[in-house]
């Protein structure tokens, strides 16, 4: 009994904001990177170099927003490998995502020794201002991915953009010969992508701490990608997934289970993601040319 | 057109075969130079870090050898992934395919207490296989039957893995602060090369005195990684059933008409491959930590896609690659030493994989020349 008002309590539930905020922000960042037909898998390393920038940012200028701005610049420049190879070079995405992975996880501990001196955790920088509610700190990057959610929504759904890097992610021969340059927009896609994911890695380093550590992101870049999935490419959806996720992960910290070893609510997003896949609950299908290069010609 | 048949042409295996070294050699070549850059932002010299990479990993027989040791369990990642890229899968479990046959050789080497040595290891080897195998035969029934991705549910799968061995099962068994299960018996343990002369049954091998260094870390495992590669190269060229793997990776469509069936195939390279990632998990737990440990995957299930890729996913092909990233591994400790980052050699390889993965298009521009010149 004890257990279960824990579980309902509003510390709990507003914690799982907290968590939820870099899964929200990778996820909308995957579904840019999808919806125009490029499988985005580097949101984890993404994300691990946009913490690194971060800090790095506010290191040096003693501003944590222009950590903010190295953030992004630094998930646009991961970002861009993806792009670039997987575009230009038609190379394997899944296989390229997974250099940017190992790449990441590389360069940001050679960085902090570089920059910092250090191997395993950076000297704490000025962070990002948050808010107190009920004892539960709001980071500002917290608002920022809740502002996001309708306006990323609103942009594929509503907007004449939103609805040609759909068609894109869809069909992009039909696409093309309504003279749409289904490489640009996938560029562009992939870019924004980045920004989202480094924000996301933003949020861990500055916004909800004041240092980055190596390896930071553990595994929430593929979380992000299991939200996205059980959202169904869709950013509310998503959100809502990302929320369920944050939940299990608030959970996993702050609940003792008598009959669940609490090492393994960890696994819970996994379990549900390949569960939703399965189609026991609903079929969750992508984008239908998602992970094929475009040629021109090609049918 | 005539479309000549790309599974038996001679000269075409011939040609794809120069085109797919080519590409590795230029690839690695490429990247090291890119190396340069980064060593030079250490304000160190590229041509001592270099050179410190090299003897670490060659500079005498101690050093060779342990570069062999930290090839294996690459290697077989390696295999993980290249056998099911025959057949146009992506495993990207093969970390946890790694976990979970490290673990189940673990619990299988400390638990059964009075085996013989001569059940007791085949034994705890054959959980690891098996445990690897259907880790990743989950993954391939799941694209079979349900059609899951497969890149989808091996990535959540190798997240389970960690939470059901390193988590959980560490946590559960443990018997002191150390993060690993309890250690193995005896019975179990892979034999060491340092260890043959004291041996009853290797020191009649003759020269095995020459291994005799506490310094010497290479085990049993390596051969079997060599002999893993062999049967998978048997297995892939050789039998029927590794010409439908292909034919099911070149052309599904084509293959599902010829008679061919597809889920089969997914399913078989599946656990194939994870049997192979399972022996790696099974070979460090019993050949070189003599105890299942938390953070011993070290990112093996990741660096072997790179592994397979520059072996261009050919079983001989991952032997080499595996070997190339176990003398990154091997001297990069001795760059850390020589004052730069070890973690360039990981740099490096994410290079590698970048170079290899893009340079793939010239496969694509040479088959389009062939086809038009095939036209005319």
């Amino acid at each position: 009994m004890d257990t279960l008002l824990e579980l309902i309590s509003l510390p709990l539930i507003l914690s799982s904001f907290r968590f939820a905020t870099p899964l929200i922000l990778a996820a909308l960042g995957g579904i840019f990177s999808e919806k125009s037909g490029v499988i985005n898998i580097a949101l984890e390393g993404i994300m691990l170099f946009g913490a690194f920038a971060a800090v790095l940012g506010s290191a040096q200028t003693g501003n944590p927003w222009m950590g903010v701005l190295y953030a992004m610049v630094g998930g646009v420049l991961f970002a861009a490998i993806l792009a670039i190879v997987s575009i230009v070079f038609r190379a394997d995405q899944i296989v390229i995502g997974t250099g940017i992975n190992i790449f990441a996880s590389g360069i940001t501990i050679f960085l902090l020794q570089i920059f910092f001196n250090v191997k395993g955790t950076s000297p704490l920088v000025p962070r990002l201002p948050f808010m107190r509610i009920f004892g539960v700190r709001f980071s500002v990057l917290t608002y920022v991915s809740l502002i996001l959610v309708p306006v990323v929504y609103y942009f594929f759904y509503k907007t004449h953009w939103g609805l040609r890097i759909r068609s894109i992610g869809e069909h992009p021969a039909a696409a093309d010969t309504l003279g749409i340059n289904v490489n640009r927009w996938r560029f562009l896609s992939v870019l924004m992508s980045g920004v989202l994911a480094g924000l996301a890695g933003a949020h861990l380093s500055i916004g909800d701490g004041s240092a980055f550590v190596r390896e930071m992101s553990a595994g929430r870049g593929f979380i992000a990608l299991a939200a996205m999935i059980f959202g169904k490419w869709h950013p509310v959806k998503a959100f809502g997934a990302a929320m369920l996720f944050g939940y299990a992960e608030a959970v996993a910290v702050r609940v003792d289970f008598a009959f669940i070893p609490s090492e393994l609510i960890s696994a819970i997003p996994y379990v549900v993601t390949i569960v939703v896949l399965a189609g026991f609950i609903s079929k969750s299908v992508g984008p239908a040319a998602s992970g094929e290069a475009y040629v021109k010609g090609d049918r | 057109m005539q479309e000549v048949n790309p599974l038996n042409s001679k000269m075409e295996n011939f040609k794809s075969l120069l085109t797919d070294v080519g590409i590795s050699v230029l690839s690695i070549t490429v990247a090291l130079l890119f190396g340069v850059f980064f060593i030079l932002l250490t304000e160190e010299s590229p041509a001592t870090a270099y050179e410190a990479l090299y003897f670490g990993a060659f500079g005498n027989f101690r050093n060779i050898l342990n570069t062999l040791w930290r090839s294996t369990p690459l290697i077989l990642t390696g295999l993980a992934f290249a056998l099911p890229y025959r057949a146009g899968l992506i495993n990207i479990g093969a970390e946890g395919q790694f976990l979970m046959g490290g673990f189940t050789a673990g619990v299988a080497g400390y638990y059964f207490t009075s085996l013989p040595a001569i059940i007791h290891l085949p034994l705890a080897i054959l959980a690891g296989v098996v445990a690897g195998a259907l880790w990743a035969g989950l993954a391939g029934w799941l694209k079979a039957k349900m059609e899951v991705n497969e890149v989808i549910s091996t990535i959540m799968l190798n997240h389970i893995a960690v939470a059901l061995t390193i988590n959980y099962g560490i946590n559960k068994l443990r018997t002191s602060t150390r993060m690993a299960t309890p250690q193995i018996m005896e019975s179990a343990k892979l034999t060491r090369f340092k260890e043959m002369a004291d041996s009853a049954f290797w020191s009649k091998l003759p020269f095995v005195e020459v291994f005799a260094d506490p310094g010497i870390r290479l085990h049993m495992n390596f051969v079997l990684a060599l002999i893993a590669a062999v049967i998978l190269w048997y297995l892939l060229f050789k039998t029927s059933l590794g010409y439908e793997f292909r034919a099911v990776g070149l052309n599904p469509d084509g293959a599902e008409y010829g008679g061919i069936n597809a889920n089969k195939t997914i399913i078989w390279t599946m656990l194939i491959g994870g049997a192979v990632a399972g022996l790696g998990g099974a070979g460090e737990t019993l050949g070189t930590h003599l105890s299942f440990m938390a953070g011993m995957d070290a990112g093996f299930g990741f660096t072997g896609i790179a592994v397979g890729l520059i072996g261009q996913s050919h079983p001989i092909g991952a032997i080499f690659g595996g070997l190339l990233f176990g003398a990154l591994n091997q001297g990069g400790l001795e760059m850390q030493f020589a004052g730069v980052p070890s973690e360039i050699v990981n740099i490096i390889q994410a290079l590698v994989i970048f170079f290899v993965a893009s340079l793939q298009i010239i496969k694509i521009f040479m088959k389009n020349r062939r086809e038009k010149e095939g036209v005319e």
